[in-house]
């Protein structure tokens, strides 16, 4: 009997004696389209059902847009702040040994293991003006927390990981040949590093980029404390939505809700023809 | 050390090891530092008083408890998914790997909301659960549900790498040996997964413990009642309880230190033995690619 079902199988796949695909694929798909799919499809259902006037005032509606110019905005500054140190991190921890590398190895995954709510209230204490690292700056005339730089602070430290670890594996694969022949025909180490080591690692820099930026756009744990939450110029879109859920106004949450998922389906996109890109590179 | 070190030592090396350093202090360690130090803020008695309050004790079980739910089920969904996707060639596979992304990239407040607007008292399928007696919403199946969506592929995308990197030959060989199916899955593939297993096992709890965005949707703050402990954190930071909040933080952020060593510990022995996992993050696009 199994048998018989085994090879019905194999010819819907490709040919292969190892078994299970009926009931492994069955539980992934049951169990997807229950956690994942149908509650997705719910939302995009309910959105269907706002009607169209209400859908665009609510997703232009000016508190709306200062939250994507916020968001958006933040996300691609932490980005662009990590894509810059967390290259640099790579560099150390592949190219150099030095005491202490294997423990700042381990702490570059801290923000993917500290729940968000805890990064966000020490992240808040450390920049506030009379904290650890906001006085100095007030002392500048700077203003950390309660501010979009505080957004731009926390956004830097939930996205600090991806370029990081997405730069790493590249960086130790990169043969050193066409380096030292760089070197060896007379190139200085900065016209090496920007003419060969660069243009091979730049395909993971911008995935890890585009993954930080994706992952900054919807957060929200670490950033309520340290923003300050004022509409119009310290509110996230992803607290709007909260905002609105809490007045029970759904129709108006769930609106704001697609225009999110939309930004993260074009990131997912976005991240999937980049990393096609750094195949074709490797 | 010869080979990582080029022979022609650079003098940009003590400048950037300075930079990477300066990098990670400010944004790891010292928030780091400053939960523990503020955690012991108003003395020691302060702290375990903070961390014996009734709250926070309830808030501590109710967090195991989800977890509790959590882990077996999206290990059981890893694992199932792994075989599947990773052993298999079938169409719709890559669909199916784009889907596995989706919880990724999706706002944990949108997460949350998903299943009010799904399980809400105010549509078809909230009121038959809500006729029967059964609360989703601001209750423990909610605050379940929405875990499990933020966690559903931490396990998958660790174990597909590894699959696919380890090759059939081992399992093939099995069955060709006289295994049965089940036989060759608990004896072979099961031990060959298991240190992705356990590297995902790690992360989905350090996440399933500190969710917070999604969570806080769905529980709807009931204090003693729906408050896991990255809420409590809230609470109390909110009510400007800072020495209490920082305490509560600080057990979340031993969590989090935990997690760091089980982390390298894995990624070491895994190494050794010749099977390594890697941090990952996305892995299952990645690997999508690379497969092809």
């Amino acid at each position: 009997m199994a048998e018989v079902r085994e090879t019905g199988r194999v010819r819907f796949a490709e040919r292969s004696i190892l078994p299970g695909l009926g009931p492994s694929l069955g539980f992934t798909l049951f169990y997807l389209g229950l956690v994942v799919l149908l509650p997705l499809g719910g939302l995009l259902l309910r959105a269907a059902g706002v009607s169209g006037e209400h859908f665009v005032s609510t997703v232009t509606s000016p508190r709306a847009l200062a939250s994507y110019r916020l968001s958006f905005g933040a996300a691609f500054a932490g980005g662009a702040v990590n894509a810059v140190f967390g290259l640099i991190t790579a560099w150390v921890l592949v190219r150099y040994r030095f005491p202490g590398r294997r423990f700042i190895d381990a702490l570059v995954d801290l923000p993917f293991a500290l729940p968000t709510a805890v990064a966000g209230i020490a992240l808040t204490t450390a920049w506030s003006p009379g904290g650890l690292l906001g006085r100095p700056l007030a002392e500048l005339g700077i203003a950390a927390a309660y501010n979009p730089l505080g957004v731009v602070i926390a956004l830097t430290f939930i996205g600090l990981p991806f370029v990081v670890r997405t730069v790493q594996p590249v960086l130790e694969d990169l043969e050193r040949d066409s380096e030292e022949a760089a070197a060896v025909l007379g190139a200085s180490r900065l016209q090496t590093f920007l003419r060969v080591t660069f243009p091979a690692l730049a395909p993971a820099l911008l995935t890890g980029f585009s993954l930080a930026v994706a992952r900054g756009i919807g957060e929200y744990g670490s950033v309520v404390f340290i923003s300050g939450n004022m509409p119009m110029r310290t509110e996230i879109t992803p607290l709007l939505v909260m905002t609105k859920l809490e007045q029970y106004d759904y129709a108006g949450a769930t609106a704001l809700a697609v225009v999110m998922l939309g930004a993260s389906f074009l990131m997912l996109l976005a991240i999937n023809l980049l990393q096609r890109w750094q195949r074709r590179a490797a | 050390m010869s080979g990582t070190s080029r022979p022609r030592s650079s003098r940009a090396r003590p400048f950037l090891i300075a930079a990477a350093l300066l990098f990670l202090v400010l944004f790891l360690v010292v928030p780091m530092g400053v939960v523990f130090a503020s955690a012991f803020g108003k003395g020691i008695g302060w702290y375990l008083r903070s961390i014996r309050n009734p709250e926070t004790l309830h808030a501590l079980r109710l967090t195991l408890a989800v977890v509790a739910f959590a882990l077996p089920i999206n290990v059981a969904f890893g694992v199932a998914a792994a075989w599947a996707l990773a052993r298999f060639r079938f169409p719709g596979r890559s669909l199916i790997l784009t889907c596995l992304d989706l919880p990724f990239t999706v706002s944990p407040v949108v997460a949350g909301m998903i299943f009010i607007i799904l399980c809400g008292s105010n549509n078809a399928l909230g009121g038959w659960f809500a006729a029967h007696g059964v609360k989703i919403i601001f209750a423990l199946p909610g605050i379940v549900l929405a875990t499990l969506f933020v966690t559903s592929s931490y396990v998958a995308r660790e174990l597909i790498p590894l699959l696919e990197a380890q090759g059939r030959d081992e399992e093939e060989a099995a069955l060709s040996l006289g295994a049965s199916g089940w036989q060759m899955f608990r004896r072979v593939a099961l031990p060959n997964m298991r240190w992705g297993l356990l590297y995902g096992v790690v992360l989905l709890n350090a996440r399933a413990m500190g969710e917070f965005g999604a969570v806080s949707v769905v529980s709807g703050h009931i204090r003693g009642r729906t408050n896991t402990l990255p809420l409590q954190v809230e609470i109390l930071y909110n009510e400007y309880d800072f020495a209490g909040a920082f305490a509560v933080a600080s057990l979340l952020a031993l969590l989090a230190v935990a997690t760091l060593i089980a982390k390298s510990v894995v990624e070491h022995w895994s190494a050794r033995r010749g099977a390594p996992v890697a941090p990952a993050p996305m892995a299952t696009a990645a690997v999508r690619r690379m497969a092809e």
